[in-house]
């Protein structure tokens, strides 16, 4: 039923991966039991900074079925968990880097720090018998929020980290800018916290650890985005395995916004803990332990001005933030508010200098790291907020002031002050769209109507924009990252002519095993049944660098794309040897090779076959067989925008805060299935407007996690939102063969900073120009309780 | 201790010796190797767990497996018959209701029970409906479309 004619390019194709989930037949990690598992539990530090003053496994060791306990001291011969990215602040000053043990070596810096290993024949025993473990701990002095923690007198996380400065880095050049906003006629000024979130994927991080002592080899199956990066990471940073005598794994994965990137301490217990016992060992985690362990988002505290002249032309912009990284650098932690943040500072506007500045924190909280948006929703958050202000500050529309200082079309390619160079976009035809779509002109009427039913309605409108398709691998060298940023791909034509797509590109949600059969069944015009995606194992696909920052269709995609016309040129040569044609004179339409100007023809299947069965083929100059494989490096950084507008309700005897509408236009570029890009929009929204209105999380001054649970953590449900209006408006990108731009984050980089602003403008009458996410009932009351009502 | 604990689930009586306080979901996803039932919580809040006991939607984590003990179960591996999608399920996939999958089983579970109780549910009837399923995907969206789309389709068989 239902099912689209077309499946090409462009079409709403059904997503193949539902059979399976809709069955309950898929193959998440959990699901996988190795014959003679063991189960592993993790004993967590209980403080936020303490050091160890003993351990004692006596009473744990006792109990029947109880494999091994394992500490610090069997992981000696073993790295710390390595950082990717290396950012060096002012006069080059390289961060500073503690070591991260895989289990706490002597002193805990974090509650959920992990200090011993339990690992029994069930998951029960281990549990139990970690209850029994008992580790004793002298507490420290702990820094917990990011201010507190640079402070005078703060306790130290990391001797070797003075003042807990990870880094201090700046981008632009500060006394350009100084001179800038000296002669602005007006400068708008906000402090604001980037609220810290907790990513929550529905699936909690797993893993399982198996060795093979005949042949040495060791394989994990793990919960991750990006499984050769893990493989990379563990094998030659922290285990000293060689890549080619570990496999690992990750096979269907419940989710991720960025959170299943990094490597964790977890995937490498287990795989040294298999190897030790000779048995597979499996860790799944609870979802409290979640809490303390997975990696976190944003957590900024920033003070952002902006100079405008007197007609509201931007100037210049100022900012500087601290960033908290939590109590050890994780995976990507230090690109996060320097490379994916600063630079995304002109947004979609012609500021002409901009200085930013950055202070890396180290605290007693969970690493913190990229997710969904990672940076750049911090950057579109303040700049969209410090708008505003000027707006509120100048008396002018808020429409108007960004659409007087948007890049205009014939701007492109634009070079901004911030070390970025946008290709192509249309902010206006977006912000058109939008205002359009929301029914902008009708809005007054819309404001009337709630005022009768006794609610203050207000509007947001922001623009966004994002730097996604990561990385040009030279240029994220250059910045630090210590990795390239390519992306790999191979595709293999059977002989009989189906076609099996190998992607460096993982989907845990997004996908591609519809979306990419769409792309090469589309280029090499053959049935989207014959073309099958394989991701997610080590084992299979030859290399990858994995799905994160909305770059699986920008550089997978591109790396499928230079796969197939590889298959298709070795095609055209198989064709012009069957047809006694020219290989100039072979064109390739419609899945079969032509020779043009006549009628001769020869079917893709048959080529396949051709070049399995090579009785009749060119075997002095072309090898048989037909499989390639190519790797991309992006160009460039491909640049989604779009136009955000936010309609709330608030009922003021109660605080609470509803959503009467949400419109999105956002230009991704061109766009393979619609279906699933707005499934992309619509979650990366709810993660936004969850941002706004409910997520935070929320540590004590000793550093006990408060939010550390479903209980406590608000997170979005289906009756906290209306239905979404979303659309695209297609500029596509200039440097990638597909011309698209990715859509995976937008919806989160946006939403933030519209919903504060639609709350804003409904609580204009009380004076309320900002507040910090989110937007709790009863911080919203407050404001309209302790605001005054404007005469 | 030790119990044996037999029950029928998808229409097939299954027995299995557990430890009494084993709970229902850890007996389906262990003892049956009926995995589609997930576990995202420890906090019965997230509904990724949701089964059918005697016909009623319960997260199956909140529930030891003794007290199922007898009684009639059904999971999301008994939802489809065969290879053939049950309306419900049809409706997620038509409507993308569905991204990562994980929360999937959990939703399609408790939109059948809604709409066993009220087969034309209004969309806000739906939204709160679901406030015992959390979804970190799809934005909820096009879950509700599905939920509308399949109580539709089943009105019509
Ligand atoms: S596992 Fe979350 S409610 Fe049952
Ligand atoms: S589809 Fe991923 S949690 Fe719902």
């Amino acid at each position: 039923m239902n099912e689209m004619l077309d499946t090409g390019i462009g079409a709403a194709v059904r997503r193949r991966e539902d059979n399976r989930f809709l069955q309950g037949i898929g193959n998440y990690t959990d699901d996988i039991v190795l014959p003679g598992q063991t189960h592993a539990h993790i004993v967590r530090s209980p403080h936020a900074h303490a050091s160890i003053v003993g351990i004692d496994k006596a009473a744990a060791e006792k109990i029947e079925g109880v494999v091994a306990i394992l500490t610090a001291e069997d992981f000696a011969d073993y790295g710390g968990l390595p950082c990717g990215w290396q950012v060096n602040g002012k006069n080059d000053e390289p961060m500073k880097e503690p070591k991260h043990p895989i289990l706490a070596e002597g002193r805990v810096r974090h509650v959920g720090d992990p200090v011993v290993v339990v690992i029994a024949e069930t998951a029960d025993i281990a549990r139990d018998a970690s209850e029994k473990v008992s580790v004793s701990y002298k507490e420290l002095p702990s820094a917990i929020l990011v201010d507190d923690a640079v402070g005078a007198g703060a306790a130290a996380v990391h001797e070797e980290a003075p003042g807990n400065v990870c880094y201090d880095w700046e981008l632009g050049d500060k006394a350009v800018v100084d001179a800038a906003f000296k002669g602005a006629a007006h400068v708008a000024r906000l402090e604001l916290v980037n609220n810290r979130l907790i990513p929550n994927a529905m699936e909690p991080r797993a893993a399982i650890g198996d060795f093979n002592r005949g042949t040495g080899d060791h394989s994990l199956y793990t919960t991750s985005q990006n499984p050769h990066v893990i493989r990379l990471l563990m094998g030659a940073f922290v285990l000293n395995i060689p890549e080619h005598k570990l496999r690992v794994y990750a096979p269907d994965v419940g989710g991720g916004f960025g959170s299943k990137i990094y490597h964790y301490a977890e995937e490498a217990i287990v795989t040294v803990a298999a190897a030790k016992l000779a048995r597979p060992v499996k860790w799944v985690a609870d979802r409290s332990e979640s809490f303390i362990s997975d990696a976190h988002g944003r957590d900024h505290v920033t003070t952002v001005e902006l100079a405008l002249d007197k007609d509201g032309n931007f100037l210049g912009l100022r900012e500087t933030t601290l960033a908290n990284m939590g109590a050890y650098l994780s995976t990507f932690a230090p690109a996060v508010p320097t490379y994916l943040h600063g630079t995304l500072l002109a947004g979609n506007y012609v500021t002409p200098v901009i200085y930013c500045n950055v202070k890396a924190v180290f605290t007693n909280t969970v690493p913190v790291d990229a997710y969904r948006g990672a940076g750049r929703p911090e950057a579109t958050y303040l700049l969209e907020r410090i708008i505003d202000i000027a707006a509120h500050d100048l008396k002018m529309d808020p429409a108007e002031l960004r659409r007087r200082n948007f890049i205009k079309p014939d701007q492109f390619p634009y070079d901004t002050p911030v070390a970025l160079t946008y290709d192509i976009g249309d902010y206006e035809a977006t912000l058109d769209q939008a205002m359009q779509a929301s029914d902008y002109a009708g809005y007054a009427a819309r404001k009337a109507e709630s005022a009768k039913n006794g609610k203050l309605r207000g509007r947001g409108l922001i623009s966004y924009i994002e730097a996604c398709g990561i990385a040009p691998s030279n240029v994220a060298g250059a910045l630090g990252a210590r990795a390239g940023l390519y992306e790999a791909a191979t595709i293999r034509v059977n002989p009989t002519g189906s076609v099996s797509v190998l992607t460096g590109s993982h989907a845990h949600g997004q996908g591609h095993e519809t979306t990419f059969a769409q792309v090469v069944s589309d280029m090499l015009g053959i049935s989207y049944d014959s073309v099958d995606v394989i991701h997610g194992d080590t084992d299979k696909i030859p290399f990858g660098m994995g799905t994160y920052g909305s770059r699986s269709i920008a550089v997978g995609g591109a790396a499928i794309v230079g796969a197939v016309d590889k298959i298709i040129n070795k095609g055209r040569r198989i064709a012009a040897h069957l047809m006694e044609a020219s290989e100039a004179d072979v064109v390739f339409e419609n899945g079969e090779f032509k020779v043009m100007g006549t009628d001769k023809q020869v079917g893709f299947g048959d080529v396949a076959l051709t070049a399995y069965v090579p009785h009749n083929y060119p075997l002095e100059t072309l090898e048989p067989g037909l499989e390639e494989t190519a790797f991309y490096d992006p160009k460039n950084f491909t640049y989604p925008a779009g136009c955000h507008i936010c309609e709330v309700e608030i009922d003021p005897e109660t605080g609470v805060v509803e959503i009467a509408s949400f419109t999105a236009a956002d230009d991704f570029g061109r766009i393979i299935n619609p279906m699933v890009v707005e499934g992309q929009v619509h979650g990366g929204l709810v993660q936004g407007i969850g941002q706004a209105l409910l997520e935070g999380c929320v540590y004590d001054d000793n550093g006990q996690l408060l939010t550390g649970s479903f209980m406590d953590y608000c997170m979005p449900r289906a009756d906290d939102f209306p239905n979404f209006v979303v659309s695209t408006n297609v500029t596509e990108c200039t440097h990638n063969p597909l011309g698209v731009k990715g859509c995976g984050e937008a919806g989160a980089i946006g939403s933030p900073p519209a919903v504060v602003s639609a709350i804003c403008d409904a609580l204009s009458e009380y004076g309320v120009t900002h507040f910090d996410m989110p937007a709790t009932p009863s911080k919203v009351w407050s404001l309209i309780h302790g605001g005054k009502k404007a005469a | 201790m030790t119990v044996n604990v037999s029950m029928n689930v998808n229409g097939k009586t299954v027995s299995a010796d557990v430890e009494d306080r084993t709970l229902l979901v850890t007996y389906l996803r262990e003892n049956q190797r009926l995995t589609g039932t997930h576990v995202g919580c420890d906090t019965s809040q997230c509904g990724a767990c949701v089964v059918h006991v005697n016909g009623k939607s319960i997260k199956s984590c909140t529930m030891l497996a003794v007290q199922a003990a007898g009684a009639e179960v059904s999971t999301i591996e008994g939802v489809a018959n065969g290879d053939e999608l049950h309306p419900m399920q049809e409706a997620f996939r038509d409507n993308h209701g569905l991204q990562c999958g994980f929360c999937t089983p959990g939703m399609v579970m408790s939109a059948l029970d809604l709409v066993k109780t009220n087969p034309d549910p209004s969309e806000t009837e739906v939204r709160e409906w679901l406030e015992g399923n959390l979804c970190r995907c799809t934005g909820y969206h096009n879950i509700v479309k599905s939920i509308l789309a399949g109580a539709k389709a089943m009105r019509g068989a």
